[in-house]
């Protein structure tokens, strides 16, 4: 086994964080306040990520993507998780499953959005499916050559600047051994679709700048050739492309959870009270071990699953675990870090009570940490039962 | 014309600094290393006279111990076309940095050497001077701005009280200082490329000079703490602060 990160990698985690500290860092107290990432802003930031090369850094070279394994796409994303993700979306990391795309799609959305001409978002979600996505009602049936969809979605993030969504919708059911099951059909749908609204959608206590929104379709049309991938095969699309998903939330967690880590050292070392600075009670101290210690099983957990992503070996299960860890391990970090803070650690002077408020979510989306272990404990149960 | 930038690997800039226990220097070990700032701007301003046609080839040189070739493999993914390192393990003073970079130039033939004005651990700001003395060159130290011309550069130096403008005739040493440009990151496509760009290796005798120190350094400490300021009620109390306790005046 080899711990060491290779050149590459290394120069990969300094000059994103540079670009992380100097480009991005500076707007991370407007952005919280105003609750506004301004859009001639994201454009900025967004033309400096293409010119250094990290925009769509994660899809493949021959895509014009920046063509980095799922290691180096970890790494970059623990970077980018220092900040708040309304910044870090501005160096935007397209969905994998663009991949998919065939025929007209791909000039037409791969390409495009792989450039930063236009942008996706992705909907499952709906009020009445969540975690049992088959059970979703929003709905796309046959009109000769089209598909006409009707439904809701609800918490599709930044629809409101997507120019498209990858949309999952039931197309039909069909009977199997253990009942009825939904059929699962991927659209690509452009956000000015007649019939096709993206509405405001809840304010929410993490990320803000980063808006989620409600998608509404009333009779809307689409042809045929806005099918990704086969007609009710929507799911083994998401399966194929999407499971790497969870590895980015973890690594987001990994950054943030140094960054509080960091602020909270320094500030241990600093603050004096009762004559000495706080570090030296052990009741702060040994927070600071148990912060870096789980940090660090959290790194390798994931950084593991990356590598065995890279290596086509990477189960579902591995990814649950590093998810599930990691976001509940940020979710400790940012508690503790702010407590050795005490009341400052509240104020919005800092950034450390947005990583606590922004950590509430990693336990939530992308499958919440109960489907997590729902997934691990059934791979570890299944080969036992008869 | 070929433009040679020494890259210098030194503690980064965010690293609170602590001396070592027993006063021989600073504490190296599991800290941060970076290339000194100032360098990299000199790295930037290579590029872009190479970027503008003014320029042939960059070639980054970094003398000192083997990690040294991450200085320079962070130079090559800024852009800079290829690598030299001299691989020394000891201390290196500015003379022996200045003698070495001159065997350099003597094999290299580069137009212009572009330095940092000074590196961040030691201060020094010496080398650049040095270089220019050993080879004879005409230098512009402190350059704030420096347009090339055919033959001869134009280098404008922030000076106490103001801006000077001076020429040079090529080959010439320059020195940067901070408002000169701001440095650009590396990019994805340059990070994987910077792989495959040559380093040359090479040792202080392969360039006939003996880089053992002239100085001895007797003790490195820490500077005094600070004390807590006090605020005075008017300009008497100041005055009489100054002459009495502080005794300055
Ligand atoms: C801000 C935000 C942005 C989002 N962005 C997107 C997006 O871009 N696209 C998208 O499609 N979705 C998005 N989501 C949706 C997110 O993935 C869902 O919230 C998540 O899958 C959980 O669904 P739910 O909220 O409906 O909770 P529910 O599924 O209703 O879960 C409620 C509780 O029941 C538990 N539970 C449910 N089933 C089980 C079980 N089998 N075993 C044990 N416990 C169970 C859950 O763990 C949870 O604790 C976003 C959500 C948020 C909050």
């Amino acid at each position: 086994m080899n711990f060491a990160m290779t050149d590459e990698q290394r120069m990969l985690v300094e000059v994103v964080r540079a670009f992380v500290e100097r480009e991005l860092m500076p707007h991370e107290e407007e952005i919280e306040r105003s609750g506004i990432l301004e859009p001639a802003l994201l454009e900025s930031l967004k033309q400096k990520a293409i010119a250094s090369g990290f925009y769509a850094a994660n899809m493949p070279a021959d895509v014009g993507g920046g063509g980095l394994g799922t290691l180096e796409v970890t790494l970059m994303e623990q970077e980018l998780g220092r900040t708040s993700m309304a910044l870090s979306q501005c160096v935007y990391r397209p969905s994998n499953i663009l991949m998919a795309c065939q025929g007209e799609q791909i000039e037409r959305y791969l390409l495009p959005t792989v450039r930063g001409e236009r942008m996706d978002c992705l909907a499952m979600t709906e009020p009445g499916a969540g975690s049992d996505m088959r059970s979703m009602s929003c709905s796309a049936r046959r009109d000769g050559d089209d598909w006409i969809i009707d439904g809701t979605k609800h918490f599709i993030s930044h629809a409101d600047i997507a120019d498209y969504v990858i949309l999952f919708v039931a197309t039909g059911e069909e009977e199997t051994p253990r009942g009825p099951k939904k059929k699962i059909t991927s659209f690509l749908v452009d956000t000015n679709t007649p019939g096709f609204e993206v509405r405001e959608g809840y304010r929410n206590v993490s990320h803000r700048g980063y808006h989620n929104c409600i998608l509404t379709f009333d009779k809307c049309r689409v042809p045929n050739s806005a099918v990704l991938g086969v007609p009710d095969k929507g799911f083994e699309v998401a399966n194929e492309w999407l499971g790497a998903t969870r590895l980015q939330v973890a690594a987001m967690c990994l950054g943030r959870a140094r960054r509080a880590f960091e602020l909270a050292s320094s500030w241990a070392a600093e603050r004096k009270q009762f004559g000495q600075t706080i570090g030296k009670f052990q009741g702060v101290s040994f927070k600071l071990a148990d912060m870096l210690t789980e940090i660090t099983a959290a790194e390798y957990l994931t950084y593991a699953a990356a590598w065995k992503d890279d290596q086509g070996a990477m189960t579902d299960q591995d990814a649950a675990m590093a998810k599930v860890y990691a976001s509940e391990m940020l979710s400790r970090v940012a508690d503790e870090a702010l407590q050795v803070f005490g009341g400052m650690g509240l104020m919005d002077e800092l950034p450390l009570e947005r990583i606590w408020r922004d950590a509430r979510i990693e336990r939530i989306w992308d499958g919440t940490s109960e489907i997590q272990r729902h997934i691990i404990s059934r791979s570890i149960l299944r080969p036992l039962e008869s | 014309m070929k433009v040679l930038v020494p890259v210098k690997r030194v503690i980064d800039y965010n690293v609170k600094v602590r001396v070592k226990a027993d006063q021989t220097g600073v504490e190296l070990a599991n800290v941060k290393m970076s290339m000194n700032p100032f360098d990299e701007i000199s790295v930037e301003a290579a590029l872009r006279m190479k970027e503008a046609g003014q320029a042939s080839e960059v070639v980054a040189v970094s003398l000192g111990v083997q990690q040294c070739q991450e200085t320079i493999r962070t130079a090559l993914a800024m852009g800079a076309d290829r690598g030299i390192h001299v691989l020394h393990d000891g201390e290196l003073e500015p003379l022996a940095v200045a003698k070495m970079l001159k065997a350099i130039v003597d094999k290299e033939e580069p137009g212009l050497v572009i330095l940092g004005k000074q590196a961040i651990d030691d201060d020094c700001n010496q080398t650049g001077q040095m270089l220019a003395a050993l080879l004879g060159w005409a230098q512009g130290t402190f350059i704030s701005r420096l347009e090339v011309g055919d033959g001869e550069l134009k280098a404008t130096r922030e000076v106490d009280g103001g801006l000077e403008t001076v020429a040079l005739k090529t080959p010439a040493i320059v020195t940067t200082d901070l408002r000169l440009n701001e440095p650009r990151y590396a990019s994805l496509p340059n990070i994987m490329k910077a792989k495959k760009k040559p380093i040359d290796q090479m040792s202080p005798a392969d360039l006939g000079v003996d880089p053992a120190p002239r100085l001895e350094t007797l003790k490195v400490v820490e500077p005094d703490k600070r004390e807590a300021g006090v605020i005075v009620a008017d300009v008497t109390e100041l005055v009489d602060k100054l002459r009495n306790e502080a005794k300055v005046i």
